[in-house]
């Protein structure tokens, strides 16, 4: 017999297969396993180690212009300049950690947002970033030199897998030992401290691996946008993937995959139609999260589902 | 020396002016936030969106009231507006507070903070929407027009006011905190709410009234600031992330220490504008990075 988590996963990868054949457009759902895997990142530090970092547009963004800027000005191929992009990130994830463990809580989140608000600037200012116009005609190119990344399928089902690679990799990470003792923090930092763990170890550990992932992420959507763009690196960013953990359901394997495929749609849905509006909803959809679903999408289904049972 | 790095007296003085105008407004926020955290524990990312929310009701009520009331003459001037506005915000803080803020004093304070950006989103929205993201201006009033010759210098009336009217809210702020009987119940709020509410003083209604006052400065800045910065919906966003890191540098434990910091980080950023000018946008980060490594808990602040 099957645990409802392997249904789970079951049913995403299937979905996941099948849904370029059954009309969705492929683009829109790269945009969305890119933000969804940004999301399971973020869900990795806020949900499982209770750090809430609202800096994590810094890493997306960062990793999609050296993932773009090292394919288009040195020539290397997709999967080599992902990985560029991706070390980056973890490399500046150490960085910013580094920092921002100092401080806990409150003042955790507000080191991690000027961090990331300082590094905008630094990309606003440098030549090769395009500044306002962003990193513009990104070549695709061939993956491993043999597959042509200009198929879109091709590339649907490259951006697919990554995706799972870094979700089960996440999924590996929360039951691992490692991922027991983040936990661990979470729910009681000075017990964790009392039994001997180096807790600012596993937290900056935690933080390093989430940004990397964030970066391989950003990387990939880069690769599939052919841009890297100062949105991305923006903090409207790092609000949105709280949004999407948050509306999905926070600590659950899941929820921020529900999050960003509703907040991406949703974005998608209205951009045209309401104009600033979207951004009035996304507020609002914070505001009643917070105030009233706390467990979000997922959370909430599971409740539900175990009082039935 | 100052032709030797190849820099006016006149430049390095109007960019100290410069400095110490957003040191102004960097010390009434932060003194803002600096008292709603003493008294709710959450960071109030409302902030940004309430000092906007007080530079374009300011706007609204020089431009816009008179046509909208069917007597094109009338108008709220500035001087009302001084006042006028800042009670508008604050009363508008009472409401999130007692509809929304209220229910999540129990839990963990990261919620506060969602739920007080996810605010910020949905005024900032609503302007956007309304006005589009173009500036607007505001007309300076008549009095404080003009500059005076300090010899050195000319000094803009209207400057030199900003900085005597926040310096003066800021330090009546130190003061009734510090050193009144009302200052007293509030400090002690801060330290042990069960006990002051056991002495019989109503802790909600004064957290309330703080959250109120500490928005209402939120909006008085934004008066302050209509004329000097164009009024748009984005005025507070990027600001109140300096203030966060300015509110790190200081640490939140003390009053003063805001108000020094916020200033001192003001003039910092002008003098950074005069020798390297490339760096002025990100030398607080820098700033706080550094204080980050020194002295984590923040040059005024408390280890908790």
């Amino acid at each position: 017999m099957l645990t409802r988590t392997q249904w789970g996963f079951i049913a995403l990868i299937v979905a996941g297969v099948l849904a370029p054949h059954l009309g969705v457009y492929p683009t829109f759902l790269m945009k969305c396993w890119c933000l969804a895997l940004f999301a399971c990142a973020f869900n990795l530090l806020l949900g499982y180690t209770g750090l809430l970092s609202f800096g994590h547009a810094a890493f997306i963004g960062a990793a999609g212009y050296i993932a773009g800027y090292s394919i288009k000005a040195w020539g290397l191929s997709p999967e080599l300049g992902i990985l560029a992009g991706t070390a980056f990130a973890g490399v500046l994830g150490y960085l910013f950690g580094s920092l921002a463990i100092r401080r806990a809580g409150i003042y955790f989140a507000m080191i991690t947002l000027a961090l990331a608000q300082m590094l905008y600037f630094v990309w606003l200012q440098m030549k090769f970033t395009g500044g306002e116009d962003g990193l513009q005609g990104v070549p695709r190119g061939k993956l491993f030199g043999v597959i042509d990344l200009a198929d879109t399928l091709n590339l649907y089902y490259f951006v697919f897998a990554i995706f799972i690679v870094g979700f089960l990799l996440i999924y590996r990470t929360i039951h691992s030992p490692f991922g027991q003792v983040l936990k661990s923090i979470r729910e009681n930092e000075p017990r964790a401290i009392s039994l001997g763990y180096d807790v600012d170890k596993y937290k900056l550990l935690a933080f390093v691996l989430s940004a990397a992932l964030a970066g391989l992420a950003g990387a990939t959507k880069t690769v599939v946008f052919q841009l890297a763009s100062l949105t991305d690196a923006h903090w409207h960013t790092s609000g949105e993937v709280v949004l999407m953990t948050l509306l999905g359901g926070l600590g659950t394997v899941f929820g921020p995959v529900v999050g960003a495929f509703v907040v991406v749609g949703l974005q998608n849905q209205l951009a045209d139609k309401v104009g600033s509006w979207v951004q009035v909803i996304m507020g609002a959809i914070f505001v009643v999260c917070v105030l009233a679903f706390r467990r979000g999408i997922v959370g909430e289904w599971m409740t539900l589902f175990s009082r039935k049972r | 020396m100052f032709e030797l790095l190849g820099i006016t007296p006149q430049a390095l003085y109007s960019q100290l002016l410069v400095g110490l105008i957003n040191g102004s407004f960097y010390a009434l926020l932060s003194l803002g936030l600096a008292v709603i955290f003493g008294m709710l524990n959450i960071i109030n990312f409302t902030h940004g969106a309430q000092y906007m929310l007080g530079a374009f009701l300011a706007w609204i009520g020089l431009t816009q009231l008179g046509p909208w009331l069917g007597s094109p003459d009338f108008s709220l001037n500035y001087w009302a507006a001084l006042i006028v506005v800042p009670l508008l915000v604050g009363a508008l803080g009472i409401v999130i507070e007692r509809t929304m803020l209220r229910h999540l004093y129990k839990l963990d304070h990261l919620y506060g903070l969602l739920l007080t950006f996810g605010i910020a989103l949905i005024i900032e929205g609503l302007f956007r929407q309304w006005h589009g993201s173009s500036g607007k201006s505001y007309d300076i009033p008549e009095v404080l027009r003009g500059a005076i010759n300090l010899g050195f210098m000319y000094l803009p009336k209207y400057r030199a006011w900003v900085i005597v009217a926040s310096l003066t809210v800021c330090f009546a702020t130190w003061f009734v905190i510090e050193r009144t009987k009302l200052g007293s119940y509030l400090r002690a709020g801060t330290e042990n709410p069960r006990l002051v509410q056991a002495f019989g003083i109503n802790v909600p209604l004064m957290i309330t009234l703080t959250y109120g006052f500490g928005v209402a400065l939120a909006g008085f800045a934004g008066v302050l600031a209509a004329p000097i910065f164009t009024v748009s919906p984005q005025m507070g966003a990027d600001l109140i992330i300096v203030v966060f890191a300015v509110v790190v540098i200081g640490g939140m434990g003390s009053i003063l220490g805001s108000i020094v910091t916020g200033l001192a980080l003001g003039l910092v950023e002008g003098l950074t504008k005069v020798f390297y000018p490339e760096a002025s946008a990100v030398v607080v980060f820098v700033i706080m990075s550094i204080v980050l490594l020194v002295r984590p808990a923040g040059l005024f602040g408390r280890e908790k």
